[in-house]
């Protein structure tokens, strides 16, 4: 059994460990639930281009726009977001793993993918196994604003557009409740479900000047949109996962604790039993 | 008076939600003034000032990258950032205006950073523009 001070230290830091996991643990929540306002108030903003996006897309004329059709793949774009800072249980492992094994399962070459990556995690992980990365972000803040991300989304969407790459994908944490995110690949390019999506009271517009300007424009913006919807979804998640990660710890901690004291307190009766067996013992051997 | 509701929304929340009078926006393909049952449309807008008359008074919004949506007694724009006078960081304006002077002066014409100066310098003005509430 260990000394009773070796115990009592134990105590000690296993009890400041808690106070820190448990800190964290509140920070998050009241962070989750920034994240979560931050999402719903980009909800009107996506949906309204997203209608506007639909019923230019599902209207009867003939114009069409690259970003609407499939083309052959020669290569496809990943976009990984993960965390900047740990601490948030399997948040980012998970999304890796999947993530380089579906690279691997689908890619012969390096040749044949590119990717962005927003996090410090993801992009040092990425780069450690040898990945090439076209473009990352890292620091960003915990509420990020459109303006922030605008070099990747424009990036990625432009490497689109100049044919770099035939294919865009998200890989994402999506926020389903604090305990559970599940690992999500969307398709960002080509927009192919939009046209199926057709509302019956969708009104037909006039277009000024043009209907090919203005998916010239529209949909850029619109992917850029998605992107960034995306982005605010994995926040969410990543604080989520955070809380859930410090919950569990400060509970292990607690039990740690507990069981940390049981010993403590065991080892300190049989300190005095054994004391008082001696000054019994020593006792009668005067008599 | 007839009027129509307008809704101004941007990726960081809804900037305005209101009922106005008139709706006066620069599209790109000029000035569009858009008045109560409006046939529906989409337009583009130009780095500007927004107007929206509400009675008699004019409420003006800086709008950057932007889509105009007329439906009938509803009017959004979708911007990629805009501002109520209120919310206009004055002093960040103004430098962001000095800087984009500087690199104006800087850049060669044909480059792509005049181009982002200009675009810069329109943002910067139309923001100063709407901080100080006049309408040009």
């Amino acid at each position: 059994m260990a000394s009773l001070r070796e115990i009592k230290t134990r105590i000690g830091s296993t009890k400041k460990t808690r106070q820190i996991t448990k800190a964290m643990q509140m920070v998050s929540a009241a962070k989750l639930n920034r994240a979560q306002t931050n999402a719903q108030s980009y909800e009107p903003y996506t949906q309204k281009i997203r209608e506007v996006v639909a019923s230019i897309a599902s209207s009867e004329s003939d114009s069409s726009h690259p970003m609407l059709e499939s083309r052959p793949v020669k290569k496809t774009g990943y976009i990984v977001i993960t965390s900047d800072r740990g601490l948030a249980g399997a948040y980012n492992a998970g999304l890796l793993r999947s993530l380089i094994e579906t690279i691997n399962e689908r890619h012969q070459s390096e040749e044949e993918y590119t990717l962005f990556v927003l996090g410090r995690i993801g992009s040092e992980m990425l780069e450690r196994r040898g990945f090439t990365i076209e473009n990352k972000i890292t620091g960003l803040a915990d509420n990020p604003a459109f303006s922030d991300i605008k070099d990747i989304t424009r990036d990625s969407v432009q490497m689109f557009e100049n044919e770099d790459v035939d294919q865009l994908y998200l890989w994402y944490n999506h926020f389903i409740s604090p305990l559970r995110q599940d690992v999500t690949e969307q398709k960002l390019l080509p927009l192919t479900d939009l046209a199926e999506e057709n509302d019956s009271n969708q009104a037909s517009y006039e277009f000024e000047p043009s209907e090919e300007v203005i998916l010239e424009q529209l949909l850029p913006q619109y992917a850029e949109s998605l992107i960034y919807g995306t982005l605010l979804d994995a926040k969410a998640s990543e604080f989520g996962a955070r809380m859930t990660a410090m919950s569990a710890a400060t509970e292990n901690a607690n039990n740690m604790i507990d069981d940390l004291t049981l010993s403590y307190n065991r080892a300190r009766q049989a300190a005095i039993t054994q004391e008082l067996s001696e000054i019994v013992g020593g006792a009668s051997a005067l008599e | 008076m007839q009027t129509m509701n307008v809704n101004v929304v941007t990726p960081d929340g809804r900037v305005y939600d209101g009922d106005v009078e008139m709706v006066s926006v620069r599209a790109q393909s000029g000035e569009l003034g858009i008045l109560p049952r409006h046939i529906p449309m989409v337009a583009p807008l130009a780095v500007g000032a927004v107007r929206l008359k509400e009675g008699n008074r004019i409420q003006l919004v800086s709008v950057s990258g932007g889509f105009l949506e007329v439906r009938q007694e509803q009017v959004t724009i979708l911007a990629e950032a805009a501002e109520l006078p209120s919310d206009i960081d004055v002093a960040r304006a103004r430098a962001a205006k000095e800087r984009a002077e500087r690199r104006l002066d800087a850049a060669k014409q044909d480059d792509v950073d005049f181009k982002r100066a200009q675009f810069a310098m329109k943002r910067a003005l139309t923001r100063l523009e709407v901080a100080s509430g006049s309408d040009s």
